[in-house]
């Protein structure tokens, strides 16, 4: 150690181990099952302080208003547009067999079942989860989630659950809009490039769903929702690195999020198809 | 708030009992160990003033004191309950009775100062019509009635700490967590914060640990106290020494106590690196 303000402190020179291998693969591995099982915990807490108090409702309607109308114009005017590009990329292959009038079928079935929910969940995580992310993350490096424990409250219960409630509680209500409005899309390019009747492609698009497939895009939108909110929450709150940790968060946020939702939607996929046949 | 004459009789009455103990405890990180066995205790009343190094560990004894971490090793009890074994959930319970002031502020930016000051009281649900005048009165006591308004970014470094200080006593806790309070300010505004810390501990006998870099900070609280009479900092004469609250420093270095005892000890020290600091 320096014994005058003159002499600098230097670290002792210790002789560098290079790990092997294998130790580097154990300590990834062991790092990110440490991840999962701290994004699990925060998963299981995000839910069971819903269940118990105290509960931040004005916080929950902030978020609701951020996440679900703040959502509003990206998810109209994008669903609008897939479901007027479906008519016409389907639309075309109908025409080779005569067959044009089963595009409101296919198109309806598609947004319900899988677009709607799917597009819908992975704009809302673009904006949405790297939004809690960057929001959370730059709370964390600058105290003020350490702050808000040291004043005694739970920043799961604070910042995470109103998220994670908000978010399930809107993104069904955004994916039925975009559903709907997909719909329309689709209606207006079926007339104006398949000549199609409107009255037609409306009545075979309500027509051929069942509630099996109302369940299923129902029930993706909420998983979908609750990725989402907690991958950017997740992100958020493990900021290492002050602002540059920040911006790394917030990418991982949409990253991990999106790609999360698309393997979910694959499984999601095969058991409802499975419960359509069991269960309906 | 009220600052009756009686405040600082209340305040200099000592007491033996601890509210602060810290044993053997220990914490590491990926660096390596930074806490190794550190012990000490703090009473009723009493100021501990952590000094050292920038990365010597004193805002790790704080947020350990807070349970903001828990210790490899060791025990900490604050205020008779041992922190170092309790849940997440009963923690949360004892942090109210803790202020906690951190180095930066820490100030909740999307908030305005005002409802930063209230944050607490809103947790724990005290009556909408108690809250703004209390808020006020904090405001007031540090200086910043006028800001009741202002977002934080809107503040200078010194009104965020102030802020800061507010928020921390506004539920008026028995211990105070001060986190290098002057840290990065000029030498005017370190001294108003430290004559608002000096007000705090005589006027309303907080007990207090504060961690700093500066040894000014703590000759100033173990040499000056605030009448409430007058209104003033006055320089403690040798009576009022030994009948004022306590103010002890402790030193730490490579993470165990280096020096522990009163100013005048630290003073004497014959000790090359204690007398770096007397610099």
């Amino acid at each position: 150690m320096a014994e005058t303000p003159l002499q600098v402190t230097q670290p002792q020179a210790s002789s560098p181990e290079t790990p092997s291998v294998a130790e580097v693969l154990v300590d990834a591995a062991k790092t990110n099952v440490l991840k999962v099982q701290d994004y699990s915990k925060l998963c299981l807490r995000s839910l069971t302080n819903l269940v118990t108090s105290p509960r931040y409702m004005p916080d929950t309607l902030v978020q609701m208003d951020d996440i679900g109308v703040g959502s509003l114009p990206i998810v109209l005017l994008s669903g609008f547009f897939i479901g007027a590009v479906l008519v016409l990329q389907t639309g075309a292959q109908f025409e080779r067999f005569g067959q044009t009038m089963l595009t409101g079928d296919v198109v309806s079935i598609a947004l319900v079942r899988e677009l709607g929910p799917t597009i819908t969940g992975l704009l809302v995580a673009g904006r949405c989860a790297s939004g809690m992310a960057s929001e959370l993350g730059s709370m964390q490096v600058t105290e003020q989630v350490d702050a808000m424990r040291a004043m005694g409250t739970d920043p799961s219960r604070k910042l995470v659950s109103p998220r994670v409630l908000a978010t399930l509680l809107t993104l069904p209500l955004l994916t039925t809009i975009s559903v709907f409005v997909g719909l329309l899309g689709g209606m207006v390019a079926s007339v104006f490039s398949l000549r199609l009747d409107a009255t037609t492609f409306w009545e075979r698009a309500i027509h051929v769903l069942e509630f099996s497939d109302l369940m299923q895009g129902f029930t993706k939108s909420l998983v979908f929702g609750f990725i989402l909110a907690t991958v950017g929450c997740y992100q958020g709150l493990n900021v290492r690195g002050g602002t540059q940790g920040v911006g790394r968060a917030t990418t991982q946020a949409v990253v991990a999020s999106s790609v999360m939702i698309i393997v979910a939607d694959t499984f999601l996929t095969k058991i409802a198809l499975f419960l359509a046949d069991k269960v309906f | 708030m009220a600052e009756s004459p009686s405040s600082l009789a209340l305040a200099s009455q000592t007491s033996s009992e601890v509210l602060i103990q810290f044993s053997d405890v220990r914490i590491s990180f990926a660096e390596g160990e930074i806490l190794r066995g550190v012990s000490f205790s703090a009473q009723r009343k009493e100021t501990l003033v952590l000094l050292g190094e920038t990365g010597s560990g004193k805002t790790l004894a704080l947020k350990l004191a807070a349970g903001l971490l828990r210790p490899d090793s060791g025990t900490i009890d604050i205020l008779g309950e041992r922190v170092s074994g309790m849940s997440e959930r009963e923690l949360l319970g004892l942090r109210r009775k803790i202020g906690f002031v951190f180095q930066e502020g820490a100030l909740f930016d999307s908030l305005t100062v005002g409802e930063n000051v209230a944050y607490r009281l809103h947790e724990d649900h005290v009556n909408e019509e108690e809250i703004e005048p209390r808020v006020r009165e904090i405001l007031e006591f540090v200086g910043l009635g006028d800001t009741l308004d202002l977002l934080p970014s809107e503040l200078s470094g010194g009104m965020r700490r102030r802020v800061s200080i507010a928020r921390a006593l506004v539920s008026r806790p028995p211990i105070v967590l001060y986190d290098s309070p002057t840290a990065g300010l000029d030498p005017i505004t370190s001294q108003t914060i430290m004559t608002l810390i000096l007000r705090l501990r005589d006027v309303y006998g907080v007990t207090a640990l504060l961690a700093t870099q500066r040894l000014q900070d703590g000759f100033g609280l173990a040499n000056f106290h605030f009448d409430p009479a007058t209104r003033h900092v006055r320089r403690d004469g040798a009576r009022e020494k030994a009948s004022l609250t306590v103010t002890r420093f402790l030193v730490l270095r490579a993470g165990k106590i280096y020096f522990e005892g009163s100013p005048e000890e630290l003073l004497a020290a014959n000790d090359p690196y204690l007398q770096r600091f007397l610099i």
